[in-house]
């Protein structure tokens, strides 16, 4: 598997809020069998959706917080914790214990019970792009003790929450969800800024105000706060003289129309996600599900900027989706991992297959702010040995 | 032709101003905070105050809602000096009529406003002494709006000293008990608390906490002097028998059956459908059974739950206009769709997208000789189609009008100065109660462009004359 297969999924009409744009995707049926783990929808929602003797294999995005002591409390009292990068079929996932400060804790514990919140942005993001770049794999005298212990974790990467980016608030908070809705496409001066998708439409009413809690790269916030309002896309009829006669000519074009924006939406404004090649990996099956993450292939001339997450069916249907747009900046650094990994991250080897120097390929490791990963020493002997032979 | 240019716009501009005042009432909209609506609507009252000044008296004669109704009048008052005496001898007669109109907590409160902007000039003492005049029992004013009362008063240089009324605003302490029992009742429900039940109940329930008077007992005793409304709030509170929905108002009747959860709906479905109906029924009057087919296309997407503060209002309006709709229909001749494809009005709630264009269509396949849309204008699946559905049927289909279109909005778009429209060429009127719908569909066909500022001043002439009952 290469791209993002969205089959299932059709794109419905965007809603525009200032520079927003949020277009739905809409199931015909929900996927089967996946649902939301059932600890994290509200106490007033949970057990009347998840009721009904089903079995279910159950997922939690990457970052929520829920209280994961099992059985409401049962010894030792709650449990919170923030699930660390998206988790299938388990029921004491792998999560970020939280201590919370008094203040903290007030607001978890009281009020509005236990409702879906995101990890601390800072943690969240962190942690999603060190499950996405190991650390060097072969040790090469070059990288430091530090890099090859402890991979490139702990890493420092800006990301902007939801709340913070210009006018996606007012534009979650004034869309309306569509009864079959199962994702959405967030534009931010029409460029795509997240995808989100999700098995059943329950489970997608219950993240939608989640959405305004997320990370958004540094791009989209820029966007956001210095784009212009996107144009609505107007349905246009095409009623020259004696194309439309009949209440049902206007019916049929009015149809068309709205098939034409499907089709622009997935081969135009999307085309840079569904349709660029991305890296997977898998991390998890269950059952007929499988668990990757993605990043894309770093090459020069090929799209694709969003690293994510995705679950599957058996048949390679995306059943769950997120991803997270990179910057420009982000992109370039991802790049010389990239290549560094390719050659086994022997640098003098990458340094060759990019057809530059080998102290240019350092500057550019040091200049994207890898350069305590390496051991200075060894790069100078290095380097002077490659000089002088 | 004697239209001139300058006299079309006139005549949009008007209509634009009815549009707003029927609609805004400076509160959150699903759309826009209170702070944008109020700043829009302000802007509105200004620029037609100074450009049309006997037109934006005249709205006063109009279905414009209270909080637009205070503004004018309160406009007026500020900026007195600039209609001649002819004009302000209208205007005075138009306020006087609409004041009597108005809840008193509005006009005490517009009172209070006229107060802190220091406007004090004779036609406005004699605006607030004529209206005092005639309040049917001043003694209940002072104990029920205590400070609105001693303001406005105080503001008009109004009731000498010395009376029991004014010792009880200004020297409550001078004198030892009022022979006036409300007076008095207040004076003792400080200490006694038999007293509290002669009190009307807002001052009460401030008492009764002071006294830790019980809640339920205080409703249940308190239940015999409640207004109608308050009785509606509290009602379902132990020990507050059920208010009457009988002579309930359609709107009001909507927003109270909107407002129980699905099963009491269910529950009281024979109950609540009789009450509306023969709410509408009272509201269609002697138009009952005339317009013939009518389809109707009713908004309950999720933007119709409105705002926290003016909670599923637009709602409301749509499910009020299918009761009376139905009612004005020649019986079995009407449709209605609702957006979300519902067809069990009662359990309306606003949910999903607007595919306002394929409902429209559907409302035309059932060849209607009316056709309503409730909608605050927001047609989002696709955007547009509903105005492009509507400019096709109109140029191409019936270029002839055997159908006539009004759309109705309930909801002020601050951005737009007006309502949102779906298509330039159907009427849109805005709309604050269903039971103004036939005024508002009369009034709408001025904003078709087809009808100028004469026939407009004509028709505006008309309903003054009307409201001063000079007709």
């Amino acid at each position: 598997m290469s791209r993002i297969d969205l089959a299932g999924l059709t794109a419905g009409p965007s809603q525009v809020w200032g520079g927003v744009r949020l277009v739905p995707l809409l199931r015909e049926r929900p996927v089967e069998g996946l649902r939301l783990h059932e600890e994290l929808y509200g106490d007033e929602y949970g057990r009347v959706v998840l009721g009904g003797g089903h079995t279910y294999t159950s997922y939690i995005p990457h970052g929520f917080v829920a209280d994961w002591s099992g059985g409401g409390g049962a010894g030792g009292g709650p449990r919170w914790g923030a699930a660390y990068g998206t988790q299938l079929d388990t029921a004491a996932p792998e999560c970020v214990p939280l201590r919370t400060h008094h203040r903290t804790a007030r607001r978890v514990g009281g009020g509005d019970g236990r409702r879906l919140r995101f990890l601390p942005l800072h943690l969240a993001l962190e942690g999603y792009l060190a499950l996405h770049f190991g650390g060097p794999s072969v040790v090469w005298e070059e990288w430091s003790r530090q890099a090859v212990r402890r991979g490139l974790s702990p890493r420092e990467e800006d990301a902007y929450a939801g709340s913070s980016v210009r006018g996606l608030a007012e534009a979650l908070r004034v869309f309306e969800i569509h009864p079959g809705q199962c994702g959405v496409v967030v534009y931010a001066a029409d460029a795509l800024a997240a995808a989100f998708v999700v098995p059943h439409p329950d489970d997608y009413r219950a993240l939608h105000p989640s959405l305004v809690r997320d990370l958004y790269g540094e791009l989209v916030h820029q966007y956001a706060l210095y784009g212009r309002p996107v144009p609505a896309f107007a349905a246009r009829i095409d009623d020259a003289a004696g194309r439309v006669r009949t209440l049902a000519d206007l019916r049929a074009a009015a149809r068309a129309e709205e098939l034409a924006w499907t089709a622009a939406h997935d081969g135009l404004m999307a085309r840079d996600l569904l349709e660029s090649p991305y890296a997977w990996e898998r991390v998890h099956r269950a059952g007929p599900f499988a668990l990757y993450r993605f990043l894309p292939t770093f090459q020069a001339d090929r799209g694709g900027r969003h690293i994510g997450e995705v679950i599957t069916d058996r048949k390679g249907r995306t059943a769950y989706l997120k991803t997270f747009r990179l910057s420009e900046n982000q992109v370039r650094r991802g790049w010389v991992l990239r290549r560094l990994a390719d050659c086994d991250w022997d640098v003098a080897r990458t340094a060759e297959a990019l057809g530059t120097g080998y102290e240019e390929l350092v500057a550019r490791v040091r200049r994207a702010g890898f350069g305590a990963l390496l051991d200075a020493h060894a790069v100078a002997r290095r380097a002077r040995a490659l000089r002088e032979g | 032709m004697a239209e001139t240019f300058s006299d079309l716009v006139a005549a949009e501009d008007v209509l634009l101003f009815v549009n707003a005042a029927v609609t805004a009432s400076g509160q959150r909209e699903f759309r826009s905070t209170a702070d944008e609506q109020r700043l829009s609507l302000d802007f509105l009252h200004a620029y037609v105050r100074v450009n049309y000044r006997p037109l934006y008296a005249a709205s006063l004669a109009l279905d414009i809602n209270d909080h637009n109704a205070a503004l004018v009048v309160e406009r007026l008052l500020r900026h007195a000096d600039e209609a001649g005496p002819q004009e302000k001898r209208l205007e005075g007669r138009l306020v006087a009529a609409r004041l009597a109109t108005l809840p008193p907590p509005r006009v005490y409160r517009l009172f209070d406003a006229l107060r802190a902007a220091r406007v004090n000039n004779r036609r406005t003492r004699a605006v607030m002494r004529d209206w005092l005049a005639s309040r049917p029992d001043l003694a209940h004013d002072a104990v029920k709006y205590r400070a609105g009362l001693k303001h406005a008063v105080r503001h008009a240089h109004l009731l000498p000293g010395g009376t029991e009324l004014g010792d009880f605003l200004f020297a409550p302490r001078r004198r030892a008990r009022y022979d006036d029992p409300r007076l008095d009742a207040r004076r003792r429900a400080r200490h006694e608390q038999a007293a509290l039940y002669e009190l009307p109940f807002t001052v009460a329930e401030g008492f009764a906490a002071r006294h830790g008077v019980p809640r339920a007992v205080f409703l249940e005793r308190m239940a015999p002097r409640m207004t109608r409304l308050e009785r509606l709030r509290a009602q379902g509170r132990a020990g507050v028998p059920a208010a009457g929905l009988a002579a309930m108002p359609l709107t009001r009747l909507a927003l109270y059956a909107l407002s129980l959860g699905f099963e009491e709906r269910a529950a009281r479905r024979a109950e609540l459908t009789g009450a509306l109906r023969a709410a509408a029924r009272r509201a269609a009057g002697p138009h009952a059974g005339t317009w013939g087919r009518v389809a109707a296309v009713l908004d309950d997407s999720y933007s119709s739950y409105g705002s926290g503060v003016k909670r599923r209002r637009p709602l409301a309006v749509a499910l009020g206009c299918h009761f009376l709709l139905e009612a004005l229909a020649r019986p079995g001749g009407y449709a209605p769709l609702w957006t979300s494809g519902s067809t069990d009005p009662l359990m309306a709630r606003p949910w999903g997208p607007t595919p306002l264009g394929a409902r429209i269509l559907d409302a035309l396949e059932t060849g209607p000789q009316r056709l309503l849309i409730v909608s605050d204008g927001w047609d989002n699946a696709p955007p547009g189609l509903a105005g492009e559905v509507l400019r096709v049927w109109r140029t191409r289909l019936d270029p002839e009008r055997r159908t006539s279109v009004v759309h109705l909005n309930p909801v002020y778009d601050a951005d737009g100065f007006d309502v949102r429209r779906l298509a330039p060429c159907v009427p849109t009127a805005g709309v604050r109660d269903a039971e103004d719908l036939p005024s508002l569909v009369e009034i709408a066909q001025f904003a078709e462009g087809r009808t100028g500022l004469a026939e407009l001043r004509a028709y505006l002439d008309r309903r003054v004359a009307l409201f001063l009952g000079d007709a």
